[in-house]
């Protein structure tokens, strides 16, 4: 409380120069950076304070990633200033950033996976020739103290969970004695009680005077860890929340006011948005689906790759019109029972039934034709092609065939007509067909994917984590989609997530998979969370 | 066949061996360098080329080995500065420049001596061997590893020069991660376009001073083409030996060895057609590859230019 109310004190004087506390430790003044076809940031001026929390929020591909890349020095700005503690700079390299005092926890991790922790610390390291590992070993006891977190600086980085990866990274962003510092996105890979590792962490931070920059596009996350908040729009400000309204208004009206930032006009959407944040509908839906399963496993077994854990004997069936969830902590057999259902995987043992046929030997081409559809959680690996236009991914499934093939030739005309509807239906942004596909945010690759696959006639969708990592809005789209597919067109969907709310609010029955096996099935009904966290984590 | 084993034969198997194996280690360690960085060293056959050219031309008119030595470096880096310009600055396809660079080294080294000398071979004088005291005169390995011109000693030397830099520098460190993930080196502070650049400049001037080995110490003469593939030997090298510097020696040498076991067994008058026994050494390449390859690990970034603001 201390804290806050020094802090709010700043914000009501920091017009007065008299004292160095009231600059700001950054500002960015008028910035606007282009990409081709894209205007992420237009004229976006922003500052930040020491002690501070400074939450910049927004939709996907609003541009505060680009706004924090440029604050970083790996883009550059196609015009504006910054100025750090009141002195003008230009940063023309990440380098450059680093020595101002900018330590940045990226949203793509920058970790080397095959270094070690300490390996990773060290480098970029100047001093010496010879690497200093007793040096950053005793820096790393430091600050893994003043954070409070535990991990062996002799591990290798890609063997950690995520949450700790993401712990290593901003320790690094630490190292050189940064003062500001700037999280990405920092919660979209985390786990629940990775969140509430990551708040404390932040708290700790703030209490010694760094200035935080903290990047998301969750509304309550903002709420709870930011002391001020900015919202950007389609690549501009959209309004702030200065500290002394933060502190001063009930969080229900802040709420309301940021959303009329983030949305405008759009007000029906923003009040879905409000829904699904405070309660989930539609559970326990009584109904009469039908007796025949369109999928049914028996005994499926996969062997994983490398230090997968594969799928141990899965047994499970699906009927049109239902939703089944699979829950568990990422990495216990979901991806490998996906692929192995879409058919990108061998089973070593079982049966895997499409509408009563057996498709084990069945190729993945026509595993689609018989309705049966894979959306991937690896967007941008397995899911488009970066390089090629929105409209090409959008009939990337149906090369050669009619109408959009004729005799081997592309019919140009008629990819376009359909993607350009696809576009519209499923609001990719921006909406122009003709645009790499890999230039789209994560969110509209989403939609891309979604609108691929779900076109033509689907009968069984597999959706793996369909809104990891999407800001609200898209979620929400997603989720409504999912939701009427299957209660209005009857496809069947097995939907895997780590995300329990999400799980809760679509499924019909949950299954809960742990260390590759199906741990149990319960139905979705008030007061089921208790049940399917114990078996999350192999109770029974 | 009992003269098989005698000190003689072991000892001129071994002899011919580092002299096969010499020039491969130089460009073996020099490729390991540029691979770890994420850089393919693909013309590395033109930029020996052009090493053993040069070197062999300066030695022939100044007298100096060393002089020749250090051109033969010198004309190594040259060359590497194409790939440098065109891979790491301009982010071209590496495979494509690493081609150009390949032909280029040999055509211009072919014509270069046809220019000079013509038909005529000119040859040089033998370098002097330096005996290690005490060590030379162990059996076999005395008269065959420590009776050797200076020049083989530091290529000793620059394996444990090149185990000591992955693992133990804050180049190497860099090194490294410029060719498993850039965007970390980069994001560190670290110019990745530099790291790569230095790590492509060192191993063309190695690969330079490997061909310079061969045409000024081991030949003795220049002949077009006389590379005959080692280039690429090294590739295949540094990618087996996945950046451990014991692995670019045994690698090496196993090399060195089973080409000089072609000579060898003529010298014990073992009757097997010259055909056949040529292609031992081959032979050995095709199976190290088969049975390693499985295993074989490279670098993340190996081939893919970094270029800041791609999205």
């Amino acid at each position: 409380m201390m804290n806050e109310q020094k802090v709010e004190d700043q914000g009501a004087s920091r017009n007065d120069d008299s004292s160095t506390a009231m600059i700001p430790a950054v500002e960015l003044i008028n910035i606007t950076k282009s990409f081709p076809g894209v205007l992420a940031n237009d004229n976006i001026s922003l500052s930040v304070w020491s002690g501070e929390v400074h939450c910049l929020l927004g939709e996907n591909g609003a541009g505060k990633s680009t706004l924090m890349q440029v604050l970083s020095g790996m883009y550059q700005p196609d015009s504006g200033m910054i100025r750090v503690n009141g002195r003008e700079v230009r940063i023309n390299s990440p380098g450059e950033a680093l020595e101002l005092g900018m330590g940045m926890v990226y949203q793509h991790p920058t970790l080397v996976p095959v270094f070690s922790v300490i390996e990773n610390l060290l480098l970029g390291s100047q001093k010496g020739i010879t690497l200093d590992r007793q040096g950053a070993l005793n820096r790393f006891e430091e600050y893994a103290s003043l954070l409070g977190v535990e991990i062996d600086p002799e591990s290798l980085v890609g063997s950690l969970a995520l949450g700790q990866q993401q712990q290593v990274e901003i320790i690094k962003a630490l190292w050189k004695g940064s003062s500001v510092l700037i999280l990405d996105e920092p919660t979209s890979m985390l786990t629940p009680q990775g969140i509430e590792e990551l708040k404390e962490v932040v708290a700790q931070l703030k209490k010694s005077g760094l200035a935080i920059i903290f990047i998301s596009h969750k509304l309550q996350e903002t709420l709870d860890m930011g002391d001020r908040i900015s919202v950007l729009r389609r690549g501009k400000l959209a309004g702030s929340i200065e500290p002394a309204v933060f502190s001063s208004t009930a969080n229900s009206e802040i709420q309301s006011m940021i959303i009329e930032m983030m949305f405008g006009e759009e007000t029906d959407i923003a009040e879905s948005v409000i829904k699904v944040e405070r309660q989930t509908t539609g559970r326990s839906r009584e109904s009469d689906l039908p007796e025949q399963p369109v999928l049914e496993l028996k005994n499926v077994t996969v062997k994983g790759k490398l230090d997968e854990v594969g799928v141990k004997g899965a047994s499970f069936s699906l009927r049109a019109g239902e939703v089944l969830g699979v829950a568990g902590v990422d990495g216990n057999g979901q991806r490998e029972l996906a692929e192995a259902i879409a058919g990108q995987r061998r089973i070593t043992a079982g049966d895997i039934l499409l509408n009563g046929v057996v498709v084990s030997d069945v190729s993945i081409a026509n595993r689609q034709h018989m309705g049966l559809r894979y959306i991937t959680d690896d967007r941008l690996g397995e899911g488009i092609c970066a390089s090629l236009s929105v409209s090409k991914n959008m009939l990337l499934k149906r090369i050669g065939q009619r109408p959009f093939w004729n005799w081997g030739r592309t019919n140009e005309a008629t990819i376009r007509k359909t993607a350009e509807g696809l576009v519209k239906e499923y609001d990719v942004r921006p909406p122009d067909v003709d645009i790499r596909c890999g230039g789209l945010s994560g969110g509209n690759i989403q939609k891309v994917l979604l609108a691929r696959e779900l076109l033509f006639d689907p009968k069984i969708a597999v959706y793996s984590k369909p809104t990891h990592g999407l800001d609200f809005k898209t979620t929400v789209i997603v989720r409504e989609k999912i939701k009427s597919l299957a209660r209005e067109k009857g496809v069947a969907g097995l939907l895997i997530s780590t995300d329990l709310d999400e799980i809760f609010d679509l499924s019909d029955r949950i299954a809960v998979m742990y260390q590759g096996q199906i741990a149990g099935i319960v139905e979705n009904q008030e007061g089921i969370e208790k049940k399917v966290g114990e078996l999350m984590v192999g109770g029974t | 066949m009992s003269d098989f084993l005698t000190a003689s034969f072991l000892s001129a198997l071994i002899f011919g061996g580092i002299l096969t194996g010499m020039p491969l280690l130089f460009a073996s360690i020099g490729e390991t360098i540029s691979q770890r960085s994420g850089v393919l060293g693909m013309g590395i056959e033109g930029i020996m080329l052009a090493g053993a050219y040069f070197g062999f031309a300066i030695t022939l008119y100044s007298g100096h080995f060393w002089l020749g030595l250090v051109s033969s470096i010198g004309a190594g880096m040259l060359m590497a500065l194409i790939v440098v310009l065109f891979c790491v600055r301009l982010g071209m396809d590496q495979i494509v420049v690493g081609i150009g660079v390949l032909i280029f080294g040999e055509g211009v080294t072919s014509v270069l001596q046809r220019a000079q000398f013509g038909t005529t071979y000119p040859r040089l004088e033998e370098l002097a061997s330096v005996k290690i005291p005490g060590l030379s005169s162990i059996p076999v390995l005395g008269s065959s590893v420590f009776t050797q011109p200076w020049i083989v000693y530091i290529g000793f030397a620059l394996v444990g020069v090149l185990y000591w830099i992955l693992n133990f520098t804050n180049v190497g460190l860099n090194i490294r991660a410029a060719g498993e993930k850039p965007e970390a080196l980069d994001a560190s502070g670290t110019s990745v376009i530099f790291t790569r650049g230095m790590a492509v400049l060192v191993a063309g001037g190695l690969a330079g001073l490997g061909g310079g080995y061969m045409s000024i110490v081991g030949a003795g003469i220049f002949v077009p083409f006389m590379t005959k593939g080692i280039g690429f030997i090294a590739i295949v090298i540094a990618m087996l030996a996945r950046g451990k510097a014991v692995w670019v020696i045994t690698g090496s040498f196993l090399f060195g060895i089973s080409v000089s076991l072609t000579t060898s067994l003529q010298l014990v008058g073992v009757e097997i057609a010259q055909d056949l026994v040529n292609m031992i050494p081959f032979i050995a390449v095709l199976a190290a590859l088969i049975i390693f390859a499985r295993g074989n690990y490279l670098p993340a970034a190996l081939c893919l230019p970094y270029n800041r603001e791609a999205r």
